[in-house]
């Protein structure tokens, strides 16, 4: 615990906005993941455990997209599009038949397609580690804020994900398909009794959650190795992000996820070697005081 | 007791030359003969996982050396065959699979291409079993340096940290001294390799250069997906110089994110994982004059033999040798000569009787030979040098050895404190 070192950067303008551009950045990729999951829960009622593989498929696609076309807007386009389209095909053939069953069996049902999914993977991209690197645009020296550093392509992603948020928040709350959806969390035979097809409403549901996590992983490629079994981490960190913000609250996991980011960003400065301790003990205080997470609706 | 055993002794004969018999009127000893020619040459290795690459590398390069020993005719008659299980980076599961593959598949010598967990689960199984054990990954000091830890029959065909931390210090304070390089910092995975190297290398450099202080030390977890937290607190701290044991995919990781801050202009940079060709390869943007430590180079040593090696490698794979890559096809090589020497015979003892000081002339050693000391059953004489980064290919250049002598002198007063000697 260095909690002087801590202070003095927090007294310092430059190691605050470069810590704090440090818990943006991770926030902001935590977001993507998480708001799908919370997403796909909220109005699904299920748990997608293989989210952390539809990120990691995301990162594949935009991968060979910009290998074959050098356009990283295609690539990102790949990323996110291809696992929607992939999401929403999983959902009609797989988790459809798993609504309402047991916990274990959608357990089951998403673990096999994680193995099957890394498997898949290493089949046609190799077991070895593959890194798409940067696009030119982003060949930049950092830009400095205040003394503080941020890489332009941080600036970037930090940016789309911030706009993604926001669209999300929009499409739920101000639109009719966002009421829609809603409702369909609420009372789902009723939304049909009305005239909505559940089913198609259900498959576009899990294919915007999908779409989330393969934009997500678009955005990672450049930065991150690709490796068969990579959504793994990202996985367990978006499950931190959602129960800490709430199941099914997409401003929840918005919240908790740059919560988790700047945890990891200052605490690497104060407690370097307990950051997951506290990203762990977060989660418990939260699920003692408010179960439900921070902005969750409790169990009814 | 021994009455039963008797009986049961006496049935088991003539149930197996009723076997027998029945076997050779079906024609069964064309295939018998055939299998006894064959020697089986187990390898439990990491097929899956993010380090696949040590399997296949490792692998890659077994067949190799295999398929250029049986063109050349074998040993003894006899010609070998690899046999490899993937033990998904798991010490029970390596264990497991190793067993197998001597009680099961009928292994007759193991080369074990275990990371260092696997290793020493590998070392219990040969302690029972005593086949000879050649093990081609593991860098840990302590698997043949440590006398409680010895098997007979088991030895080690890799690099060893203590060798790359001697040899690591002493080029590294060369450079802070030139440079003044006083303040420095590590980066290394959360495992116990990566603390015990770290701490083996700050150790000699700050023996070589005392004016060396370590001014702070951040450890990402292993397989850490991002290193944004661990590079910007780099960035505060501000230091002159930087040692990583990071490698495979994790260091390629580290360097993409750290360009973005264009952080290698600022700082000197030391890694011991660095040097190997599909991690030079994988970083899209290699920022030059980082110092590694030698892992495989084509053109280091520069003998035609290497260039040949890395050139056939590259045929079969694709890809440039790894470091595991040239320990497997070394491994290879000890094990032919003593399988020459003994005529093609297979027992444990007498191929380990073989090995112990034995010397084969390899592309792959410093000057001509490469010898298995026979003391505590581990390689010397091979590259330990280090080198500095070029946006091209090598994309490694200027190696600068260091005197075995010294690494051995060295070595042995490290053995000493630790009480092995």
């Amino acid at each position: 615990m260095d909690l002087q070192a801590l202070a003095g950067c927090l007294a310092s303008t430059s190691c605050a906005v470069t810590q704090a551009s440090t818990g943006l950045i991770v926030g902001m990729l935590l977001f993507l993941v998480a708001s799908g999951l919370s997403l796909i829960f909220g109005v699904l009622g299920v748990i997608n455990f293989a989210h952390g593989a539809f990120y990691m498929l995301g990162a594949y696609f935009a991968f060979t997209a910009y290998a074959v076309t050098g356009s990283f807007a295609l690539a990102i386009a790949a990323g996110a599009l291809g696992v929607a389209v992939f999401g929403m095909v999983f959902e009609r053939l797989f988790m459809s038949r798993v609504y309402g069953r047991d916990i274990l069996m959608q357990l089951l049902v998403c673990y096999a397609f994680i193995l099957i999914l890394d498997d898949a993977v290493r089949t046609i991209w190799g077991a070895e580690y593959r890194m798409m690197g940067m696009p030119d645009a982003f060949a930049l020296p950092p830009v400095e804020i205040a003394g503080g550093f941020i890489p332009g392509y941080y600036l970037f992603m930090i940016g789309t994900s911030f706009a993604v948020a926001v669209l999300l928040w929009l499409g739920i709350n101000k639109t009719r398909f966002g009421k829609v959806v809603r409702a369909a969390a609420i009372n789902p035979q009723m939304v049909a009794a009305l005239g909505t097809n559940t089913t198609a409403l259900y498959a576009g549901v899990f294919g915007v959650g999908s779409l989330l996590a393969g934009m997500a992983g678009a955005l990672a490629a450049p930065i991150r190795t690709l490796t068969p079994g990579m959504g793994l981490s990202i996985l367990i960190e978006s499950f931190i992000v959602t129960v800490i913000g709430g199941m099914g609250s997409i401003v929840g996991a918005f919240i908790a996820a740059v919560l988790i980011g700047f945890t990891r960003s200052f605490g690497s400065i104060g407690f370097p070697l307990f950051v997951d301790g506290l990203m762990f003990g977060m989660m418990a205080l939260v699920l003692v005081v408010k179960p439900s997470g921070l902005l969750g609706r409790p169990a009814t | 007791m021994a009455h039963v055993t008797d009986g049961l002794h006496r049935r088991g004969v003539l149930k197996g030359a009723a076997a027998g018999t029945a076997a050779a009127l079906a024609g069964f000893p064309h295939i018998a003969g055939a299998q006894a020619k064959v020697i089986r040459i187990g390898m439990p290795t990491i097929l899956s996982g993010r380090v696949a690459i040590l399997g296949t590398s490792s692998r890659a390069a077994a067949q190799l050396a295999i398929k250029q020993f049986n063109e050349a005719g074998g040993a003894g008659g006899r010609t070998v065959e690899l046999v490899d299980r993937d033990s998904k980076g798991r010490p029970d599961e390596a264990a497991k699979v190793t067993r197998d593959l001597i009680n099961n598949d009928g292994c007759e010598v193991i080369i074990d291409a275990e990371a260092s967990s696997g290793s020493f689960a590998v070392q219990e199984v040969i302690r029972d079993l005593p086949v000879l054990c050649v093990h081609t990954c593991s860098e840990t000091s302590s698997l043949t340096a440590d006398p409680k830890i010895h098997v007979k029959t088991a030895f080690r065909c890799a690099r060893q940290g203590i060798h790359d931390a001697v040899a690591g210090g002493k080029y590294a304070s060369g450079i802070s001294k030139t440079k003044g390089l006083k303040r420095w910092m590590t980066c290394s995975p959360d495992y116990a390799y990566g603390r015990d190297n770290t701490a083996e290398f700050m150790e000699f450099a700050k023996k070589f250069d005392p004016a060396i202080e370590v001014v702070d030390q951040v450890w990402p977890k292993l397989f850490a997906p991002d290193y944004t937290e661990n590079l910007t607190k780099i960035l505060q701290v501000k230091p002159q110089a930087i040692y990583s044991a990071l490698w495979g995919g994790d260091l390629v990781t580290f360097i993409e994110q750290g360009n973005l801050y264009r952080l290698f202009s600022n700082f000197d940079f030391f890694s011991g994982g660095l040097g190997d060709g599909p991690v030079l390869t994988a970083i899209k943007q290699l920022p030059p004059g980082m110092n590694t430590a030698y892992r495989y180079n084509r053109f280091y040593p520069d003998k035609p033999g290497n260039l040949a090696f890395a050139e056939a490698y590259n045929k079969l794979t694709n890809q440039e040798p790894t470091n595991w890559a040239w320990q497997n096809s070394l491994a290879c090589q000890f094990i032919f000569e003593a399988l020459k020497r003994t005529g093609g015979k297979t027992d444990g003892a007498a191929l380990a009787a073989e090995l112990k000081g034995m010397k084969v002339q390899s592309p792959f050693a410093v000057e001509d030979a490469i010898t298995m000391r026979d003391t505590d059953h581990t390689i010397i004489g091979y590259p330990v040098a280090w080198g500095r980064t070029v946006t091209k290919l090598p994309y490694v250049e200027g190696f600068s050895p260091v005197a075995w002598s010294e690494i051995i002198e060295f070595e042995t007063q490290w053995k000493a404190s630790k009480g092995y000697v």
